[in-house]
């Protein structure tokens, strides 16, 4: 594929993945806004990918390397706490009571 | 690993990240959601660890081991009246990845014959630009909402000028990248003044303003981490970026829309420094009431003897950590017969939907969690509805003085109510410094004093009736 073919591909996915972005957070009801944004903040760690790419070349010089470990470092943080603090969050939500007095409602 | 076969493994990871959004939609299935997404990452993970064979394989394991082990220390220690700061704080790591990503990329790129074509230089440019600001405007957030720096605006003479010159020395510096200069200079400059750009840029806005802030900076690094698909050519990272831009900026839009205000004036507007002037005009139009303060035990026989008592929950409460108290008193109060529910302001707190996440936490279930538009027609059936460190989302002044600067934010209306308690620290007004007529309104009673201590003597003065 020619470079410009790539391109038009990827713009062509950048522009529906803007209308799916904002078609699904629309449904989201503001009680679950906070877990939302951490929900997606978890999400752009993806950029670990990305610092794996930088950090994985073959022959890199010592700047590569550097730079490519701090990006993986300050991604994997953002992975793994995002999604943890996420997970946190979620598991408080209840409709009832927690069974911790079992009395009849 | 083929190109195609990684590249279909990728797209399972990008819908398991649609259908983590899409549960979000009922707070029954979130979590599992969340799960689904976190499957999909590790499925990401793998597919590009195979994919780069053995290179430098122990440098990317060591380098996820610090970075996921600080991620997961640190997300599991936190406090939950501390979310909206460790949000912050993962929001900034994720923001400066993507500009390293980008030095990194320009570095292996540029060197001779090198000549990157325009659209790859405009995305290591661009997510440089983004993912700087991001970083520092996430990290000057972080300490606020840490309080390691004061929370009220800071502002400075030609602080406007210092921010425009930045922005346009970073941007200018883009153009000269895209238009072909190759210079990794131009990118150094760009990511040094976009860093000093994100941190002043934040200074100036008052913590009230940080639910607007944060999602903003979401929105960014989501925006950056797109753009650092189109420098890698991957499709993952833009999909997957994008979603959290899209999402960001949508919901920065409705938390701007919650305090009737634009996103410009709450960025660039310094809010809270025109509280000179409000309180002025505040002790012109509506001086002169009288406060009525009120001991715990009356307040006590008022909420005992309601028939329904709606909570109205501030950044005050999460300040105070009362949220296992509110839920203990609303217990003592339902056993008694009253009908109790929570009003919640789309904006209070330091993110949106912080009041929700710290109630669910105190067990309260979120049937009775009610939004504006629910809980508004709801004030002129209930007896009590009590205030605990709110202010601004239930200043009258916003509906009926034009002269008040919050005038035109939708409100909870707690005066149709038959009688308000507020729960206050002092008679200082509140973060943004305007004055609140509802204090003087003839049926608020003010109950002075920390708002989990006086929750705690609520309780007790209940308990004896």
């Amino acid at each position: 594929m020619s470079h410009n073919t790539i391109l038009v591909f990827e713009v062509t996915i950048l522009v529906l993945a803007i209308f799916l972005g904002v078609e699904v957070i629309s449904k989201v009801p503001a009680l679950l806004h906070t877990p939302l944004m951490s929900g997606t903040n978890a999400i752009h760690g993806v950029v670990i990918v990305g610092g794996m790419i930088v950090l994985g070349q073959p022959d890199k010089s010592a700047f590569t390397w550097i730079v490519g470990f701090a990006a993986v470092v300050l991604a994997s943080a953002n992975v793994v706490g995002g999604f943890v603090v996420t997970d946190r969050m979620l598991e408080m939500f209840k409709s009832r009571e927690r069974p911790k007095k079992p009395d009849a409602e | 690993m083929s190109y195609n076969l990684s590249n279909v493994l990728y797209l399972v990871t990008i819908v398991t990240f649609i259908l983590a959004l899409r549960f979000l939609s009922n707070p029954a299935h979130a979590r599992r959601g969340n799960q689904i997404g976190a499957a999909g990452m590790a499925l990401a993970i793998i597919v590009t660890w195979i994919k780069l064979g053995s290179t430098s394989w122990w440098a990317i394991a060591l380098a996820m081991l610090i970075g996921g082990g600080f991620g997961a220390v640190a997300a599991r220690k936190v406090q939950m009246t501390a979310m909206p700061q460790m949000v912050a704080l993962f929001n900034g790591v994720g923001g400066g990845a993507a500009a390293l990503i980008a030095l990194a990329e320009l570095h292996r790129i540029l060197p001779p014959p090198g000549a990157p074509t325009a659209d790859i230089s405009l995305g290591i440019a661009l997510s440089a630009l983004i993912g700087s600001i991001s970083f520092a405007g996430s990290m000057v957030a972080f300490a606020k909402l840490q309080e390691l720096i004061g929370g009220r605006p800071i502002t400075y003479a030609g602080q406007q000028f210092v921010n425009g010159a930045l922005f346009l020395g970073a941007v200018g510096c883009t153009i000269a990248l895209v238009a072909g200069v190759q210079d990794e200079w131009l990118l150094w400059v760009t990511i040094l003044a976009s860093l000093a750009f994100g941190v002043l840029f934040v200074l100036p806005i008052g913590g009230a303003d940080m639910p607007v802030v944060i999602s903003l900076l979401n929105a960014f690094t989501g925006v950056a981490v797109a753009l650092g698909g189109f420098e890698l050519q991957n499709n993952l990272l833009i999909v997957a970026g994008m979603l959290v831009g899209a999402s960001g900026t949508l919901l920065t839009l409705m938390m701007a829309r919650a305090m009737n205000r634009s996103i410009a004036n709450v960025l660039f507007g310094a809010f809270g420094t025109v509280s000179a002037e409000a309180a002025a005009v505040a002790a012109g139009g509506e001086g002169g009431g009288t406060v009525r303060s009120a001991s715990a035990e009356d307040v006590a026989v008022m909420l005992a003897y309601a028939h329904k008592v709606v909570f109205v929950p501030g950044y005050g409460l999460a300040v105070a950590q009362a949220q296992h108290d509110v839920r203990q008193l609303a217990d003592l109060l339902e056993s008694k017969g009253v009908e109790v529910s929570y009003a919640i302001h789309p904006v209070a707190g330091r993110m949106p939907g912080h009041m929700n996440v710290l109630l669910a936490e105190a067990n309260v279930p979120y049937t009775q969690l009610k939004e504006m538009d629910e809980a508004n027609p709801e004030f002129s059936r209930t007896d009590v509805a009590v205030v605990v460190g709110a202010n601004d989302v239930v200043n009258p002044d916003a509906r009926a003085n034009q002269g008040s600067p919050i005038y035109g934010m939708p409100i909870l209306n707690v005066d149709d109510s038959q009688a308000v308690v507020v729960l206050k620290r002092s008679m200082n007004p509140g973060f943004a410094g305007i004055e609140n007529p509802l204090f003087y309104n003839p049926k608020t009673v003010m109950l002075f004093g920390d708002a989990k201590e006086s929750i705690m003597k609520l309780a007790a003065a209940v308990k004896t009736l």
